[in-house]
């Protein structure tokens, strides 16, 4: 979790995304973040994020997104 | 004669008039409806008073902001289209250079208009201008007395020293472009477009001018769609598109999340690209995955209207090679210049120059700039002809193809838009606690990098920024230094900090 957290801090410093649970939805992230964030989870984690998994269900909060790298991991 | 944009839709609507022109995920309009509000919306502005000058229309993506770019037309008069999620500190640099005297706005966008000091104008409701009976009479007489190198548009593009410049288009400029790149594109009245680029750039032309001149229809992409790919796919065969022309960065977000083993945008048969190079891996991705679509690469800078030049694929690439740009449009001519401006020999670098019909009026209210890129073509020296410097570097390959190589300045392409990195440093620098600011560009990664030293923290430099700055201008990655890294000569060391940046040994 802390590995992503840092994915995401450097992305948006001033944002909490320990709380954070509308990034989507609060238009706080945008496609470029996206598309950053699938490719940092795939070096930082060795996963990789399948299309069907990139809804905004799974990248709405910090928490949903790791929820989905365990996932994937297993 | 065509002299005027509008004939296009007056054409048009009276072959199709039933037919949609331009819709979204909720609503359309036919182009009947089109053409009755944007000659409400002309009338109206003309009774107000207002001729041949600005008309800002500030409103969030909607078929009806497509109505208003009309309706101002219609009254002589150009509209500016304008940014809903721009920073107020942004509109109010546009509003000082423009000096606007009315402002059409949806009822999302009336509200913020109170934000901005540089406006006094008149604020003008969509809902209510777009139901007034339109007089013909007094729209027939504009368009008797308006001539084909009247401004139909100002859209505004960044500018090194932090304040953008609008650049100017006429009507026989845009014809001009319309004629060719509706025959490029082969558009007809079956093609279907999703539109993808934002309303306030000359890149929409391409998806508008395809409805108003063929009779096609447009859907405006909904904007949050591009981060999801599975569901982007969706929408494309949920509207049966099959025309696209979208920044290379919306394709290979699709392509590189494997998208295509899920689903495939089964309608496509056009595929248009440009504003940046197409990694040939990605490419090849869309290629397998649409063996029988055309893919057409296009170039051309906001100054000479739209696009200029167009490659359709028709062969392999290895991968690192770039995708030509082609041939000019008909009526265009590119030069290679080198910096004696001279012709260089075959294969060898020089900048894109533009002559011809497409080149634009240049920068509205700013001669000075406009004349430093708008000049004397050097190679005539017998009478008046202007060119456009792209300050883009290109070749011609041994095919005789123009092919894109680099930037002679700072100016970059990012996620399909055009940045001057001068204007991020320029409101970096504004910012308290300060010293010294320098951003470079990861092309690899596709990341602007900022690089600062003084007091100022981090998270409070981003925030101020994002208040300044457009979403696309935001730095990706910022970091703050102890000291600048400079040259022998004293200038900042943009080779160091690239390395840095790549290296992350920061």
């Amino acid at each position: 979790m802390e590995a992503l957290l840092k994915i995401l801090t450097n992305l948006h410093p001033e944002v909490d995304f320990e709380t954070s649970t509308d990034l989507v939805d609060g238009k706080i992230i945008d496609s470029f973040d996206i598309v950053s964030i699938i490719s940092e989870i795939n070096d930082e984690y060795d996963v990789v994020i399948p299309a069907e998994e990139i809804v905004p269900d799974n990248f709405n909060s910090a928490q949903a997104l790791y929820e989905l790298i365990v996932r994937l991991e297993d | 004669m065509q002299r005027n944009i509008l004939e296009y839709l007056e054409e048009t609507v009276r072959k199709y008039p039933d037919k949609t022109a331009f819709a979204n995920e909720s609503m359309r309009m036919t182009f009947q409806e089109v053409s009755d509000a944007s000659r409400s919306i002309g009338t109206c502005l003309l009774k107000k008073g207002y001729q041949k000058e600005p008309v800002v229309i500030y409103m969030k993506k909607h078929p009806h902001m497509i109505a208003a770019f009309w309706g101002a037309v219609y009254s002589g008069c150009f509209y500016v289209p304008m940014d809903e999620e721009m920073p107020a500190f942004r509109i109010d640099l546009i509003f000082r250079n423009l000096k606007p005297r009315a402002v059409i706005c949806d009822e999302t966008t009336c509200e913020q208009m109170k934000e901005f000091r540089d406006f006094d104008g008149e604020v003008l409701l969509y809902d209510e201008i777009a139901g007034e009976s339109a007089d013909h009479g007094l729209l027939g007489a504009v368009r008797e007395a308006a001539i084909d190198t009247d401004p139909i548009y100002i859209v505004f593009t960044s500018g090194s020293t932090g304040v953008p410049k609008g650049v100017a288009a006429c009507h026989r400029s845009v014809i001009d472009y319309v004629e060719n790149l509706t025959e490029v594109l082969q558009i007809s009245e079956k093609s279907v477009l999703a539109n993808q680029a934002p309303l306030y750039f000359d890149a929409c032309l391409k998806e508008l001018f395809s409805s108003l001149k063929c009779g096609a229809t447009t859907y405006l992409t909904p904007r949050s769609l591009f981060m999801f790919p599975v569901k982007l796919v969706e929408f494309l065969n949920e509207y049966k598109i099959n025309t696209v022309c979208w920044v290379v960065s919306a394709l290979t977000m699709i392509s590189s999340t494997k998208t295509f083993d899920k689903i495939i945008p089964k309608y496509l048969r056009t595929v248009a690209f440009g504003s940046e190079v197409f990694p040939i891996r990605q490419f090849r991705l869309w290629k397998e995955a649409l063996p029988d679509a055309r893919f057409i690469n296009l170039y051309g800078p906001t100054e000479a209207t739209g696009m200029s030049c167009y490659y359709e694929v028709d062969r392999d690439f290895e991968e690192g090679e770039p995708i030509p740009i082609g041939r000019p449009f008909k009526n265009t001519e590119i030069l290679l210049l080198d910096e004696n401006n001279r012709v260089p020999r075959p294969g060898d670098p020089g900048e894109i120059c533009i002559r011809g019909t497409a080149l634009t009026l240049g920068y509205y209210g700013d001669h000075e700039k406009t004349d430093e890129v708008f000049v004397q073509n050097p190679l005539n020296p017998y009478y008046h002809e202007r060119i456009y410097r792209t300050g883009d570097i290109g070749m011609r390959n041994e095919r005789g193809e123009l092919v894109f190589l680099s930037r002679k300045d700072h100016q970059i392409k990012h996620m399909g838009h055009r940045i001057e990195l001068g204007e991020i440093e320029v409101h970096v620098n504004r910012l308290e606690g300060v010293r010294s600011a320098c951003c470079i560009y990861d092309k690899e990664k596709e990341k602007i990098t900022l690089f600062y030293t003084g007091d100022a923290q981090t998270k409070e430099l981003v925030v101020s920024l994002r208040k300044t700055l457009p979403r696309y201008m935001a730095p990706n990655l910022v970091y703050a230094l102890e000291e600048m890294p400079l040259t022998a000569n004293g200038k900042i060391d943009r080779v160091k900090l690239l390395n840095m940046a790549q290296s992350k040994k920061i």
